[in-house]
């Protein structure tokens, strides 16, 4: 049995330490905001904080997961009390499919913890583990800097 | 405010009088072959408008358009439209959500429709009231009086007595563009984005029915692959959870875990062996191989029927210059961030599909050929295909497979709700390439340097084997099981369609005398289908590359050269813009030469949509590093202005990565590109300043935005590179190797000594 917190919930997981912590949030706990991309860390879909970190989930097994603070999407910001940064993404159309955009928005929001106003060469740091193939990364940096009071808008 | 309400009982259609090969009227966009206005609209919830569309949500945003046009005709706010997923059950049937169609057909069928409902709410009240129905406008979906002000109805009450189950007649013209308040300016959020910023269940992964079984596929490493090993006997240690299904060379592992299923067949995988495959061609040489590989070869356009001068080049004049030389892309991967995904239920001789393929109908063909052997296959009818979001696919990836794959495994359990997803892996290998292709182009100028003939000459694969158009169908399963049927070689569509291979080979230049020849193969070693704008990525990136080897040959200017042989308006309106507007291109302080060059490319996407200029800036080290890119372009009406922004940004980044990065590898024990790591796309560290300009034509039919940058970014990255190394680089991707050969004048390229 692996104890951890998922968002605000401590829970109680029964399975092997082998088992992804990605299948775990989705199976287990039916989240769908932490996406399936590759299965491997390369792209990001699968983006949560552990601890306050941006790892990726796909490839973290729950054996390693015991007394973690695991944090997806739907515990950083909801529809009716959004994230600043999930508010400047709406506003700026940041993305076009948005498969890979949980992730991304996780990995921001982890940033802004740690740094309440990066750089464009941070904030591009803090993406570059995000694979976006519709091609919106200008609109994520655009949406970023307004998020953080930067834009030059 | 409100536009006119013309109302007028005239039979045909204004504007609408040609006849179409059918017989019929031409009606606009998918109009004309979905002509009752309740396949589009309902009004069955109050102060909603539900819009039915056969065009579905790719990531390109056409919910959104297709909002603000109903919006727009209908004068309700957007938030009022509810466009609907399509479903075979209902709706128009619009073949398939491509080729930068969709607001061509769905959004002039829209305007149409709209048009028609409006004036029909407009004439019912007006009459009930005994009133002149100009008296009445419109505001926010009510019928005001023009007077007295008073509210008279509203569209809910005046078709609760109008039945739509009409045929369109046109008794309305959609609002004149001086009298539109939403389409190109109004800033609109977009529908889908909500759910995927907050991370809602929205994409078809995230369906989930009870007691919902799981499955992977183990297929063939490529199409000729042979099994060598017994399934069976390799997998007595399967999980007692898991079953083994197995139909000639198609196997699924099935369950109820989907983590146990896919650990499952991963083990199962790893231990089957399989047949190298010979036909794969040397992916060193795919110029050879295109030139010398079975085809069929046709002229697919030439400059006039009985023009003498467009023949091949051995019967060209004698005089002026000859020049050739030929440009080679590599097979290409869709590489969508999500995996293909799909649900199937097989119920008492009924059969749902759950899926994101761009052509439901077409799909439900393609099931319907694929199962006539089968005596227990639902009939068309009984088969509803319901679409759901998925990650972009940018053309015809797995879509379409995995649904058969849910379907082949449901049929083995009548009654449940099964799940197929591929693994990134088969997201990889599986799903069908944009072919490689080559193009050679030959021209002669005369004495005073205008260019008098031009061949174009393309070679590949066809670039459609989409669902539900062959004798055979092109679903993967279909090919591998026990009853297996060949899979259909792709074709090329007409060049009046947009062509294939051979789109926007014919120049936009002014030629007295072209010819463009194209040899589809008749051999598939690699899979490959439709992949985002199809031949005109190379095709334009060759005639722009080739237009700036002339120039530099007659030492002229290379946009000067290019004027002199335009016509087009519109064409010299984007490119006017572009280089006027520039950051970079009129900077004299700028490096050029010497690993620093800029480069221009444009098009006028299939010579009959969207045109598009752009400007690339690079420094080439042992790698390109592009620094900046920009674009004009010209869709005439703008709908949805960020949407049109969003789509050629996006264009121009994922043409980037193709250009510069991207190239399918394989070798005789199949393809070498199972991930990330060894086919790698753009980050987000590679990517360049962008900017996009704009040219809003309102009073002009509005053209799809989606496939019109990737041809000129592709010519415009190119000519920099080639201008910052002062040598032709002809072969893409611009990897550090393909730099190398370039150095090098690669023979079989045609390189540098061949040009003149």
């Amino acid at each position: 049995m692996i104890e951890l917190q998922v968002n605000s919930e401590v829970c109680q997981v029964d399975c092997e330490d082998s088992t992804p912590l990605l299948v775990t949030l989705r199976e287990t706990l039916g989240l769908s905001g932490p996406r399936f991309g590759c299965g491997q860390g390369e792209c990001g879909a699968c983006m949560v904080l552990i601890d306050g970190k941006p790892e990726t989930s796909c490839n973290r097994p729950m054996g390693s997961l015991q007394g973690c603070r695991v944090e997806t999407i739907e515990g950083l910001g909801n529809i009716e009390s959004p994230h600043p940064v999930q508010r400047a993404f709406l506003v700026e159309r940041a993305g076009q499919c948005g498969y890979c955009l949980s992730g991304v928005l996780t990995s921001v929001i982890g940033l802004l913890r740690a740094n309440p106003s990066p750089s464009r060469a941070e904030i591009i740091a803090a993406l570059d583990p995000h694979l976006c193939r519709c091609g919106a990364y200008i609109r994520m940096i655009r949406a970023v800097e307004r998020a953080v009071g930067q834009s030059e808008n | 405010m409100s536009a006119q309400n013309t109302i007028s009982s005239v039979a045909v259609p204004r504007g609408f009088s040609v006849n179409h090969s059918d017989g019929r009227l031409k009606l606009p966009g998918s109009l004309h072959t979905n002509r009752k206005l309740c396949q589009w609209l309902s009004f069955d919830v109050p102060s909603v408008v539900r819009v039915f569309t056969g065009k579905v949500e790719l990531g390109q945003g056409i919910l959104t358009a297709l909002a603000l046009i109903v919006a727009e005709e209908l004068d309700l706010e957007p938030e009022a439209v509810k466009v609907e997923p399509a479903t075979t059950s209902r709706g128009p049937d619009e073949a398939v959500t491509s080729g930068s169609l969709s607001i061509q057909d769905s959004g002039a069928a829209l305007h149409h429709v709209c048009a028609e409902v409006r004036a029909l709410a407009i004439e019912s009240t007006a009459l009930s009231l005994g009133l002149p129905a100009e008296r009445l406008i419109v505001q926010n979906g009510t019928f005001v009086d023009s007077i007295s002000k008073a509210v008279l109805g509203d569209y809910w009450t005046a078709l609760a007595q109008e039945n739509l189950d009409r045929e369109y007649v046109g008794l309305a013209s959609p609002k004149p563009a001086e009298f539109r308040r939403l389409l190109g300016s109004h800033s609109v959020a977009r529908i889908d984005l909500p759910d995927k910023v907050f991370g809602h269940a929205r994409f078809i992964h995230d369906l989930n029915f009870p007691s919902m079984r799981h499955a992977r596929i183990i297929r063939p490493p490529t199409l000729s692959s042979e099994l060598l090993s017994d399934p069976w006997a390799v997998s007595v240690d399967l999980p007692e959870s898991v079953q083994l299904m197995v139909d000639g060379q198609f196997m699924a592992i099935v369950g109820l875990s989907e983590h146990i299923v896919e650990t499952a067949a991963e083990r199962l995988a790893k231990r089957l062996q399989w047949t190298e495959d010979l036909s794969l061609p040397d992916s060193g040489n795919l110029a050879y191989f295109l030139q010398n590989a079975p085809c069929e070869t046709s002229i697919s356009a030439q400059s006039a029927e009985n023009d003498a001068g467009s023949t091949g080049p051995e019967s060209w004049p004698e005089g002026g210059r000859r020049f050739k030389a030929a440009y080679l892309k590599p097979y290409l991967a869709h590489a969508s961030i999500g995996l293909s995904c799909a649900i199937a239920r097989w119920s008492d001789g009924r059969l749902d599909v759950w899926t994101h393929s761009q052509g439901i109908h077409n799909l439900r063909d393609d099931i319907v050929l694929a199962l006539s052997q089968e005596t227990d296959a639902p009939a068309r009818d009984a088969i509803v295909i319901h679409h759901v979001e998925a990650a972009g696919c940018y053309g015809h990836n797995g879509a379409d497979d995995v649904a058969f794959d849910a379907v082949l495994v449901a049929r083995a359990f009548p009654g449940e709700v099964v799940r197929v997803r591929w693994s990134r892996a088969d997201e990889l290998t599986h799903s069908p390439f944009g072919s490689a292709q080559l193009a050679r182009l030959e021209a002669r100028v005369d004495d005073q340097g205008h260019i008098t003939h031009w061949q174009h000459s393309v070679w590949a694969n066809g670039y459609s084997s989409r669902p539900g158009r062959a004798k055979t169908p092109s679903l993967l399963a279909a090919a591998e099981r026990s009853k297996s049927t060949s899979l259909p070689l792709p074709i090329n569509p007409p060049l009046t369609a947009g062509g294939g291979a051979d789109r926007n080979a014919v120049p936009g230049y002014r030629v007295p005398h072209f010819r463009v020849v194209n040899h589809r193969l008749t051999v598939m070693p690699l899979r490959t289908s439709a992949m985002r704008a199809l031949g005109a990525f190379l095709n334009v990136m060759a005639i722009e590359s080739f237009m700036d080897e002339i120039a530099l040959a007659l030492g002229e200017d290379r946009i000067l050269f290019r004027r002199r042989h335009l016509q087009d308006p519109r064409a010299l309106a984007v490119m006017d813009l572009l280089l006027n507007r520039s950051t970079f291109w009129n900077d004299e302080n700028l490096p050029r030469g010497d690993g620093h060059g800029q480069g221009f490319g444009w098009a006028r996407y299939k010579n009959t949509g969207a045109w598009c200029a752009a400007i690339a800036r690079v420094e080439v080290t042992d790698h390109v590093r592009v620094l900046d890119i920009e674009l004009a372009v010209d869709v005439g009406a703008v709908v949805d202005r960020d949407g049109v922004l969003n789509q050629i940004e996006g264009g121009a980044i994922q043409s980037m990565s193709w250009t510069i990065k991207e190239q399918v590898q394989f070798d005789s024990r199949g393809l070498r590109c199972s991930g990330w790591d060894n086919y790698p796309i753009l980050r987000i560290h590679e990517i360049p300043r962008l900017s996009v300009h704009l040219i809003d034509r309102p009073d002009q039919s509005s053209l799809g935005a989606g496939e019109a940058a990737q041809g000129p970014v592709a010519a415009a990255i190119v000519n920099a590179v080639s201008e910052a190394l002062g040598l032709r680089v002809r072969q893409l991707p611009l990897s550090p190797d393909n730099l190398l050969r370039a150095v090098h004048a690669d023979p079989t390229m045609g390189g540098q000594g061949e040009l003149e």
